[in-house]
């Protein structure tokens, strides 16, 4: 397939993402959207974090937005954003020649390896928040760190069986390689020239300053504190309500208690750039985070997705499921 | 004979994992072949980062028979039993037994059998799936399909296949097993990106490794080290400059790339302000190329100074703005790409460290905020490293859960290095000042970026911001000694708060009881003792670690107690929100807390002093100390090591002086007779009466005992372990005349008490000096 010139991806960012999700598409991943929540990575979104969990097997790629508040410059370093996208590629089980694939993605990009020095340099993946660890690499292209490649092999601190493999592009980087350029701002997004030229920098400079204002100066601590307070308690308490109606049943409200865990989360990172976690608290936040991923990663093991099949005749269950959904719709309409 | 060639092949092994791995493996098949009795000539092992190889030449082909006698039952012995002794030695009749008898037994059968050896092929291909399975790597993983199974096969990363060939020069026969879902096979590949992914049949070794050539494959890691080493100091020399050496980066390097390609790029001049150490840090760390710098005008002249020149001295020499990288492809362009993409990281690197560097240097935005912590530390707020210091101890930054926070533990360096202070020789003021900026850099970028650099930045830092040179360097050298073999510090002032520094953390963990155990010792105390141990063995006065011990653990009950009643009212609000308000009272849980601390001190610091001398021992021993020397002069309570380590050495030349080993043998007699007597509870003489006498011999020892008690007393306390033992050793020929002619179990129960005490006495001035009892004669 040949594209348009302003679909190159050596010049226009969206063209380097076009071409991605091509790329992976052609090999029969899901294309998904960008979750709609705040994340601070691509494996937040519930298509990496549950999807890695059980027996099922599962291909899908994205583009997610990351938020990182403690990164924010105010647009002032031409690296470093608080917002920036990365593309996200989950293959469940790992394919035998993952490698293989991902060389060839970066061939169609433009990176060719008899040109490039492409090498794979250890890096092994930990996320203390959602209880996961992975073995795999940083990917180098010619000492540039483009992707991280990674073989999970906990998630919600559960033993993913089979391992997932997950890519992850960091497509500013990428970009900038591409298209030649040493500012984030000054990137090509849509691939056009002169008046019809818009930049990465049109596009999110003001956001960069006024959401680093927001990160480091304005955010209200106090409420962002209450806000994860109650964040924890809702996904406890959605977890609770959606439990089995009786043993061998199903879990039926995981994905929205997952939503308030990764809304924890968010608002953890807000305040960690805030400056107002102390060291010893940090660790305790992290554990408490981690304990709402477990919670919820276990509850998903327990459904449809996560590869279960209930015990129940199913006309009883969605009889229960009726009954104890209007108790739980109760709860929810008092507060 | 013939040859065994193994070929694990996997995606990228991490570079430092390699080596070890490779090692490892040819350990685990070395010892499976010692115990199925195949020899062989020799062990080769190779790596690559997508690949660990055995080479085992000459291998026997079949283990030995091996002869069996087999004791049957007797002869009388009903048949159900001899048709059992027939099945086990797997005879087919009893004409394959003989008779034999035996004065208890009888007449019995009995048969020799000979197990057959089994061919190296089999057995091979029994222990080598076993050791792949059963492999350890420091972090092992799963993958694929496979992974969902129990019990799936773990590698560093995916196995993707396993070559396995036997080989004699005329034939090459694959050991087949399996491992997971591979097979082994003749297959291996090329360079991923040189050569493809085709596999390619090999027959034997010789065969392998030359193909693997021809597919872009340097075999032997110590042979691309070579390749990056010459390449890279080829390049330099044309372009005159001189390659700063790192072994380890080398060695690093190696263990990324298959094909070795060396190039070189190139990064802003004004980088160059950059200390160069910073510069080699952030190019080595985060993009494993080497530094570069100016040939000097005379080479030979420059190496002597560079022999001269300390390690740092040597990394500060000025750099140049070029650096070395090394490819692992030979690029279509002539790398051109590759020198643009690289010098551009490389770039923005130093970008970040120059922000960071030049950020250290200024001062910061919340001064007000520290005022505080400032005067807690006596510090100069205009200058930045005093700045960081008090931006540490404001933070709160955790040392420990239990042990509380840096700020906490740099204002008891401070007050401990200024006690110690004069025993080495500094003044306190100078020891508190530098303890006071020890730990400042760990608030600076640069230590954020490299911890590596924490010490090292402290100094540059302060010395930019007038600091005394002492103290300057007694920031970077209170880490030190940082192992066996690395320098003792000899600055007073740094020997004083290096040894601040190592008593607060070791008294800490051992009062909060955290001792390390095993292979665990995550704050590296083990270290830090023998960090103390180094120190206080290379001063020229005595320092009792005991005192200092004390003086520690009063310094720290205080965090301890802060932290704890910390901890509680944590726990406390927690607990109040589950069960409504349980009374507690702090008052009570603290004067509790605290009593328990102060009781348990004393055993504590006793056990600290036990794991001192642990520590002592081992390092006199890899010294070339005797045991029982050591054994001999240490007690429970040495705790002036520096005095206990030369009371060994006076020990050692003693005994092994002809008076010395004379005496000893004297010496133990006496000590051996009075053990005994005091186990049989038999009387001795609380003074030797002269009167009681009557042999000469008698006289004449208590004579000697006499003088030689007088000599010791006049001999200076300390230090004089040599002539005392020279003391003693005048001892001898009265000892050795009194054992011959008298009889000390004398049936006078007088006489005997009496000769008892001359030997108690002579015990007396043995003791203080060692324990000749334990003394190997």
């Amino acid at each position: 397939m040949s594209l348009p010139v302003y679909l190159d991806p050596r010049r226009s960012f969206q063209g380097l993402i076009l071409t991605l999700q091509t790329y992976w598409a052609d090999y029969g991943c899901a294309l998904l959207q960008p979750y709609d929540m705040e994340v601070g990575a691509g494996t937040f979104h519930p298509a990496t974090t549950l999807r890695a969990l059980g027996p099922k097997p599962w291909r899908a790629a994205y583009v997610q937005p990351c938020r990182r508040p403690a990164d924010g410059r105010y647009g002032e370093n031409p690296n470093r954003l608080q917002h920036y996208y990365q593309f996200q590629v989950i293959l469940k089980p790992s394919p035998e020649n993952l490698q293989e694939l991902y060389l060839g993605s970066l061939k169609a990009v433009g990176l060719d390896a008899d040109r490039h020095d492409i090498r794979f340099v250890e890096d092994d993946w930990e996320s203390p928040t959602l209880g996961a660890w992975g073995l795999g690499w940083e990917c180098w292209c010619d000492g540039m760190e483009v992707s991280q490649f990674t073989y999970f092999q906990q998630v919600c601190g559960i033993e993913c069986a089979p391992v997932s493999g997950e890519l992850t592009y960091g497509l500013e980087r990428l970009a900038m390689y591409l298209q030649n350029v040493d500012n984030i701002y000054e990137l090509n997004f849509n691939g056009r020239t002169g008046a019809a030229k818009i930049s990465y920098g049109d596009i999110f400079l003001q956001a960069e300053q006024e959401y680093s204002r927001y990160n480091f100066e304005y955010a209200d601590t106090a409420l962002l504190h209450r806000h994860f307070i109650e964040a924890e308690k809702e996904c406890g308490a959605l977890l609770a309500a959606g439990r089995p109606v009786e043993k061998g049943c199903s879990y039926r409200c995981v994905l929205p208690a997952y939503d308030q865990c990764i809304k924890a989360s968010h608002i953890f990172n807000l305040l960690q750039a805030r400056g107002t976690i102390s060291v010893t608290e940090r660790q305790s936040y992290i554990l408490r985070l981690r304990n709402l991923a477990r919670a919820c990663g276990e509850a998903f093991l327990q459904t449809q997705g996560g590869g279960f099949t209930p015990a129940v005749p199913p006309a009883r269950t969605v009889e229960k499921q009726t009954n104890s959904g209007e108790t739980s719709h109760k709860t929810k309409n008092k507060k | 004979m013939p040859d065994l060639l193994l070929e694990l092949y996997s995606e990228e092994i991490p570079a430092f994992m390699q080596r070890p791995a490779a090692e490892n493996l040819k350990k685990q098949v070395e010892e499976a072949l010692a115990e199925k009795k195949l020899a062989y000539a020799h062990a080769h092992i190779y790596w690559t980062p997508r690949r660990l190889v055995l080479h085992i030449s000459n291998l026997s082909e079949k283990s030995p028979d091996r002869q069996e006698t087999r004791k049957g039952p007797a002869i009388t012995a009903p048949p159900a039993a001899v048709a059992g002794f027939l099945r086990a030695g797997g005879l087919t009749s009893l004409d394959q037994a003989t008779i034999l008898t035996d004065p208890k037994k009888g007449a019995y059968y009995s048969a020799a059998i000979t197990h057959k050896g089994r061919a190296a092929r089999d057995i091979l291909a029994e222990i080598l799936p076993e050791i792949i399975r059963n492999f350890s790597w420091p972090k092992s993983m799963r993958w694929g399909a496979d992974s969902a199974r129990e019990g799936a096969l773990r590698w560093v990363r995916p196995l993707h296949s396993v070559l396995c060939v036997l080989s004699t020069d005329t034939q090459s026969d694959i050991v087949e097993f399996n491992v997971g879902s591979i097979k082994s096979g003749r297959a291996t590949f090329g360079h991923p990106f040189m050569y493809g992914r085709k596999p390619i049949n090999v027959r034997n070794f010789d065969d392998y490794a030359a193909r693997l050539t021809k597919a872009k494959v340097v075999l032997d890691a110590g042979r691309r080290k070579e390749i990056i080493l010459a390449d890279a100091r080829n390049l330099c020399f044309a372009r005159g400059l001189e390659l700063v050496e790192d072994e380890r980066l080398a060695e690093e390097v190696a263990g990324l790339v298959e094909w070795p390609v060396v190039l070189s790029g190139t990064f802003a001049e004004r980088f160059l302000a950059i200390p160069p150490e910073i510069i080699r840090l952030t190019i080595k760390t985060n993009q494993k190329c080497f530094v570069t710098r100016l040939m000097p005008a005379a080479k030979t002249a420059a190496g002597q100074i560079e022999k001269m020149a300390g390690p740092h001295e040597h990394h500060d020499k000025k750099l140049a703005n070029y650096f070395i990288l090394t490819a692992n492809i030979e690029p279509k362009d002539k790398g051109e790409e590759i020198i643009k993409g690289n010098g551009k990281v490389v770039q923005a690197r130093l970008a970040d460290a120059l922000y960071f560097w030049q950020t250290d240097q200024k001062s910061l935005p919340d001064l007000p905020l520290l005022r505080q912590s400032a005067e807690k530390f006596a510090l100069d707020m205009h200058k930045p490293l005093d700045q960081r210091m008090a931006q540490l101890d404001y933070l709160n930054v955790t040392f420990h859960a239990k042990l509380g926070t840096q700020g906490a533990r740099v204002a008891r360096i401070m007050a401990l290095a200024a006690k110690i202070a004069p025993l080495t020789g500094a003044e306190s003021k100078a020891a508190r000042r530098a303890a006071a900026l020890a730990k400042a850099d760990l608030q600076t970028e640069i230590v954020g970026e490299f911890p590596e650099m924490q010490g090292l930045a402290g100094h540059k830092y302060a010395l930019l911001q007038g600091e005394n040179a002492a103290i300057a360097a007694a920031i970077e050298e209170h880490y030190k000694p940082q192992g066996p073999k690395d320098n003792v510090p000899r600055n007073p002032v740094s020997v004083a708060v290096a040894l601040a520094d190592k008593i607060d953390i070791l008294v800490g963990f051992w009062l909060i009881n955290e001792k390390p155990t095993g292979s665990k010792d995550p704050y590296a105390l083990r270290r830090a003792a023998l960090g103390v141990i180094r120190l206080v063995l290379a001063q020229d006065r005595p320092l009792h670690l005991l005192p200092l011990f004390r003086e520690a653990a009063h310094l720290l009950h205080i965090s301890i107690v802060e932290q704890h009643m910390q901890n509680f009212a944590g726990s406390k609000i927690s607990a109040a929100t589950g069960q409504n308000g349980a009374a507690l009272r702090p008052a009570e849980e603290e004067k509790h807390f605290e009593e328990q601390l102060i009781a348990g001190a004393d055993a504590a610091l006793r056990d600290l002093l036990g794991f001192f001398h642990e520590r002592f021992k081992v390092w006199l021993r890899e010294q070339g100390a005797r045991h029982d020397a050591i054994e001999a002069v240490l007690t429970a309570q040495s705790d002036d090591l520096r005095q206990t380590a030369r009371k060994i050495e006076a020990v050692i030349a003693f005994i092994g002086s002809t008076n010395g080993a004379a005496l000893l043998n004297g010496a133990k007699r006496a000590l051996n007779i009075l053990a005994a007597e005091a186990g049989k509870k038999t009387q001795i003489a609380a003074q030797v009466d002269p009167v009681e006498f009557t042999a000469k011999e008698e006289t004449a020892l208590y004579d000697a005992v006499f003088q030689t008690e007088k000599k010791l007393q006049a001999l200076p306390a300390e230090d004089n372990f040599s002539d005392a033992l020279a003391a003693l050793a005048e001892l001898r020929a009265p000892i050795d005349a009194f054992f011959e002619k008298v009889l000390v179990n004398d049936e006078n129960t007088t006489r005997r008490a009496n000769r008892l005490a001359i030997l108690a006495r002579i015990r007396n001035l043995l003791t203080p000096l060692a324990d000749f009892s334990r003394l190997n004669g």
